[in-house]
């Protein structure tokens, strides 16, 4: 199951990496040879088959609607590369210099 | 003097419970341990003061959140990153007064067989420093083997305790998932992680265990132990039935010296008196490895989307938002990370869904079904841990597919949600081969014995030839 190089630069932009050249080169070759090796998976007939997403039986349990200490702002802000005030501060997301 | 090669947590807290020696003592004496040789093994990311008493000295895998002390899962995206509270385990080994030794290396995420994957370079292995410790764990583990802890906590999703506890002769438990909180852990697949204890015999792993386990409400997947854990003290197998997949007489890639070490175990199991058996796991060896290989990094790239550049770690400043974001995901994954978020984020996309990741939950269902049956027939599925010892550094690195199948027989019950221990079973070629016991979900009581008791049959030296 090979996987051509503008899928990977496809992939990459849903998982938000910015690929180098280099790196979507070896990917490509990389995630070809992993993705041959899982494939396997599809020669199997599951359709009667429910999935599995998790290894316990569990069910949904309810919590009391306690009010409870929780962290500070200054210790929820503590590791943030950019601070403003109470917010976490980022660049800009949209606006007339913001292409798409 | 302190033999910090030989004493084991449960010598070291009789002798603490018993006045001769303080916790401080005992931490002081790893630390000074750490100094002599941890420039050869790199097991520490970074060394702690010691802050509780009363307890055993512990290692703590670097993905296991320690308040006020850097925690970067191996990782240069976590650079600099200072947890604001503890995780559950680290907290529950706090309380048992036990004073942290230092931070162990893992590959980036726990994502690894050998520690080469940590951003900050390799551990070595105690027993010969030019080969790997194994991974993700191997820190923890190379910690533990070369008397630079007594015992320690790592994380396992498809390997991460056991494998590097065979390479590096410790034992090390993989429990039931949903027996120990991942409250505070650095989440890498979550269906899959497990926390888990490394030690130099069984006794203290369940000592660890007992400390650790137990349902936590901070972590909904958690459940109560069914019972209390135990000490185990037998030295019989009478009335355990072992089963030994078939498919391990054909597995390529297994090592004489491990088959001839395995070998050697199922002889002193049956010699303790356990009934030995076949049984079959077909599935489990023909596809576990590519069902776990798409569920895992599916979970992976969701649960590290999280590290964008907005709350914590570096970020690489860029006019926009979702360049921010881009480069500073590119500039702080390390290549493996990079791999499996780009393989899950397809296996997740629209259009491959159903035929890989759908297909892969489906898979698990079947694995979990063939290991039902084969424990209705036996009390203990044994394999070896890994297929070979521990390999030169550099010898897999650049083949991705090499290093996945380090973990050929530690995936399989992993996504069955089954308990998984490892014991030395002996050396091949003077290094250290794991022998893996598989037990029914919270069957680690089970384990224990039928660990303790081989353990003590083997008498294996846990301490490397070359230390001695």
């Amino acid at each position: 199951m090979a996987i051509d190089r503008e899928t990977v630069l496809h992939v990459a932009r849903l998982a938000r990496l910015d690929l180098t050249e280099i790196e979507a080169d070896r990917l490509t070759l990389e995630l070809g040879a992993i993705l041959e090796a899982v494939s396997k998976v599809a020669e199997l007939d599951l359709a009667d088959v429910p999935p599995t997403s998790h290894p316990l039986d569990l069910v949904n349990v309810w919590a009391d609607d306690d009010p409870r200490p929780s962290l500070s702002l200054d210790e929820a802000l503590a590791n943030a590369p950019a601070r403003e005030g109470d917010l976490f501060r980022v660049p800009p997301s949209h606006g007339p210099e913001v292409s798409a | 003097m302190i033999d910090t090669l030989r004493l084991t947590a449960e010598e070291g807290l009789a002798l603490i419970e018993g006045g001769q020696l303080s916790s401080a003592e005992l931490h002081a004496a790893y630390i000074a341990a750490a100094g002599e040789r941890d420039e050869e093994l790199h097991a520490y990311l970074r060394l702690c003061e010691a802050t509780e008493s009363g307890g055993v000295p512990i290692a703590l895998k670097d993905v296991i959140s320690t308040k006020g002390v850097e925690t970067t899962a191996g990782s240069k995206i976590l650079a600099g990153y200072v947890p604001v509270f503890d995780s559950t385990v680290a907290a529950r080994c706090k309380a048992a007064g036990m004073p942290i030794i230092g931070k162990t290396n893992t590959d980036e995420f726990a994502m690894g067989s050998s520690t080469e994957n940590s951003a900050y370079g390799p551990s070595h292995n105690p027993w010969d420093p030019t080969r790997v410790p194994g991974g993700s764990g191997g820190g923890t583990a190379a910690a533990v083997s070369g008397g630079l802890a007594p015992w320690g906590l790592g994380s396992d999703t498809g390997g991460s305790i056991k494998q590097p506890s065979a390479l590096c002769g410790n034992v090390g438990l993989r429990p039931t998932y949903g027996t120990v909180s991942r409250f505070g852990i650095v989440a890498f697949a979550s269906s899959l992680d497990q926390i888990g204890p490394v030690a130099k015999t069984v006794r203290d792993v369940a000592l660890l265990y007992a400390i650790i386990a137990g349902r936590d409400a901070n972590d909904s997947t958690t459940v109560e132990l069914p019972g209390a854990v135990e000490l185990p003290t037998t030295e019989s197998l009478s009335d355990v039935r072992i089963g030994i997949p078939k498919q391990v007489w054909d597995l390529a890639g297994i090592e004489p010296g491990v088959r001839a070490s395995f070998e050697a175990a199922i002889e002193t199991a049956r010699s303790l008196g356990a009934e030995i058996g076949e049984c079959d796991l077909p599935l489990s060896f023909d596809y576990g490895m590519a069902c776990y290989y798409l569920i895992a990094p599916a979970e992976a790239s969701s649960n590290l989307a999280r590290y964008d550049g907005v709350r914590y770690g570096p970020r690489v400043d860029a006019p926009t938002y979702r360049e921010m974001v881009e480069q500073t995901r590119d500039a702080g994954f390390g290549d493996e990370p990079k791999r499996r978020i780009m393989l899950g984020t397809y296996a997740l996309s629209a259009g491959y869904y159903d035929a890989y990741y759908g297909q892969a939950q489906r898979v698990r269902t079947l694995l979990i079904r063939e290991h039902r049956a084969a424990l209705e027939q036996f009390d203990l599925i044994a394999t070896p841990t890994s297929p070979t010892v521990a390999f030169p550094i550099g010898d897999r690195a650049a083949d991705p597919l090499a290093m996945y199948a380090c973990d050929v027989m530690t995936i399989p019950s992993c996504l069955a949600g089954l308990p998984g221990l490892n014991i030395p079973s002996g050396l091949s070629e003077g290094l250290p081969v794991g022998l893996q016991l598989i037990g029914s979900q919270f069957g680690e009581n089970a384990l224990f014995r039928a660990g303790h008791a081989l353990e003590r049959a083997i008498g294996f030296d846990t301490v490397p030839e070359r230390l001695r």
